[in-house]
Order: structure tokens, then sequence, then C-alpha cells
């Protein structure tokens, strides 16, 4: 099996584009963060390599060529920020001071908890940029040194968690304003608290979207100074 | 003729793409080349040198398929995942507690500064007000 499969790297890409295409079936039937189509899909590979005993480096070989996109898909975030670009303007100071104070409660945090936890360099590494989205984490998390698998992780359970919850603690936190909670939402869980930002309204969504660009970018360079904090 | 029309959304957001992995090698910074395009392409947009709709349908159909691109490095999870069982449960309280931590001082930081200029407009409002009262007078 693993012979055939080693000579062909349409398996991996397969495999992968399968699997997510599952995950968005299940998402449109059971419309639950929970049910997020990465999630799915990274759970369902990570089954079948294992049921069939397939080694990794085999699915890696198709599925690899598809993250040569991760460049042009970054580049394109430019969009929806471009169309979002009066709000932006409009709104620069609050935008820009909340994704500030937040990326750097963040970064706090992520290495006050780490360094508690007495977790190791590269754990760190690849952890601060966890809020952020996942095209720009795993840049920051490879130009630190950090493992994208890990971050990839991070990122993803932070995206989960921070959608399924943003309603209870906006409550809970008095944040009522659309505007703030837009930019809290894409500010702590970036694609996943965007799409939960929707569901409040559409001002809340178009904010979180912003967010998660501005706060990538902050969070570019917030990140490098506070790599060292931790040998 | 879409097929042009495409090929060439594809060769603009290809070019920047080049042109930021290119910042990437001769800047000393340790910002990444997909950052460094995603400004570019930003600053690009703002001063029109590229319009929306030179790159809008390609790069639509782009980030809507963008989580695919993370199945990959998702699923090598399973090559480190040895050495991570036992830093698991520490992992997972980072990500949490951080997340809310985020949540709320982003929510709470721009409530206050969004508070603050809706009253500054209001004085500010009132100020005129009062003063086309006296031109009344």
């Amino acid at each position: 099996m693993n012979e055939i499969l080693q000579e062909s790297v349409y398996f991996g890409f397969f495999l992968a584009l399968g699997t997510y295409w599952i995950g968005l079936k299940l998402q449109k039937r059971f419309p639950y963060t929970i049910c997020n189509p990465l999630l799915v899909s990274t759970v369902l590979c990570i089954v079948v390599l294992l049921v069939f005993q397939i080694d990794y480096e085999f699915f890696d070989a198709g599925a690899s060529h598809i993250t040569y996109f991760l460049t042009p898909c970054t580049v394109c975030l430019a969009i929806p920020m471009y169309r979002q670009v009066r709000i932006l303007k409009k709104n620069l100071a609050a935008i820009l001071l909340s994704i500030i104070s937040g990326c750097l409660a963040a970064a706090l945090t992520i290495w006050g908890l780490c360094a508690l936890f007495g977790l190791d360099k590269s754990v760190y590494h690849s952890l601060q940029p966890k809020s952020v989205t996942t095209a720009i984490a795993i840049g920051v998390s490879s130009e630190l040194g950090g493992s994208s698998a890990l971050t990839i992780m991070g990122v993803v359970v932070t995206g989960m968690f921070g959608g399924i919850m943003a309603k209870v603690f906006c409550r809970l936190f008095h944040i009522k304003d659309p505007i703030a909670i837009g930019l809290a939402c894409g500010n702590s869980a970036h694609a996943m608290g965007t799409s939960k930002a929707l569901e409040f309204g559409e001002l809340e969504g178009a904010m979180s979207s912003l967010a998660v660009v501005v706060a990538g970018v902050t969070t570019v360079v917030l990140a490098p100074v506070f790599a060292g904090m931790i040998h | 003729m879409d097929a042009m029309k495409y090929l060439k959304q594809l060769m603009i957001i290809m070019a920047v793409s080049f042109a930021g992995e290119l910042l990437n090698r001769l800047l000393p910074l340790p910002v990444p080349g997909s950052v460094y395009g995603l400004v570019l392409m930003f600053l690009c947009l703002l001063t029109r040198l590229i319009r929306l709709e030179q790159v809008e349908d390609v790069g639509e159909f782009l980030i809507k398929l963008m989580p695919v691109l993370f199945i990959g490095p998702g699923v090598s999870l399973i090559t480190v995942m040895g050495g991570l069982a036992d830093k698991l449960i520490p992992i997972l309280a980072v990500c949490i507690i951080s997340t809310i931590v985020v949540m709320v001082v982003t929510g709470l930081t721009a409530q206050a500064v969004l508070r603050r200029t809706e009253r500054r407009r209001k004085e500010h409002g009132q100020k005129k007000g009062s003063r086309k009262e006296k031109e009344y007078e």
C-alpha cells in the first residue's frame, strides 16, 4: 500500500480536499463552532493515516504542495481590509488602541503562563502568535523557530474556544458596543471569532474581519520583542 | 476571455507575493514575507496602483480556500504528538486563558475609547451649538 502512495503526490492532495469537503458538508448540517471544517478535516486525515498505517511523509508529499499558496492567500487578506477602509479610518483610534492593548495583553499572558508552566522555548515560540489568523501565525512561528503543527493547534483551540465563549464573555464584562464586540472577537479568535461576530450583526462582522488583519500585523511586530523572554 | 482575466489577477497576486518574499530576504527583520506582501497589497490598493477589480475574483477564491492550506501542517501534529503528551494540559491552559484575557482587554479598551470620542463629539457639538446661538443673538 505504502509503495503506491509513495509514488503519487495526489494522494495527500485528494485526502486533504476530500476531508475538507466532508467538513464543509458537516458544518452546513450542524452549524456549531465545534464542527469547524479545518478541525474535522485534520482529525479525519489523522484517523485515515493511523487506521491504514500510512506514513505521514507520504501524505505530506502531496499536502505540502497546497501550502505553497500560503503567501498569495495572506496577500489577499488585504482585499477585505481595503473594503473596510472607511470604517477603519472613522474608528482609527478605537481600533488601533484596543488591538494594540489586546496584543500586548496576549504577549504578556502567554509569556507569563509559559514561564509559570515551565514550557520550553520552542513551545513558547509556537504559541506566541496563536491569537492571530493561521496564515500569519505560521509565518511568525517559523520566523521565531517554533513548530507550525503546534501553532496550528494553538490557533484552532483558541479560535474554537473564543468562538464558543464570545457571547458569554461579552455579556459578563458588559461589552455591548457593536464595534467593541467585533474587535474583541476578531482580535482574540481570528476567523472563527469573525464568523461568531457575524451572528451578532454586520457591523460586528466587519470590525472583526478588520481586527484579524490589524492584529496579525501588530503581532508580527510584537512577537519578536517578546521572543527572547524565555530561554 | 475570462481565462485572461483570472490569469492576470493571479499574476498580480503572485507578483506581490514575490515582492513580499524578496523584502523578507533583503530586510533584516523577523517579518514573514507573506505579511510584507499583505501590507504591500494594501498600500497598492490604497494608492490605486492596483484596483480592487484587478485582484478581487481570484483573491476571494484564495481567501475562501485558505483553511485547506492548514490541513497539512495540522496533520503533522501526529509527528510531534509523542513529545507533547505531558505538556498538553499546560498548552491548552495557555490558549484558553490568554484568549479570555485578549477578548476582554480588547473589548473594554475599544468601548472606553469609543465612549470618550463620543462624549468629546457631543461636547464639541454643544459648543458649536452655543456659538451658533450667540451668532443668532
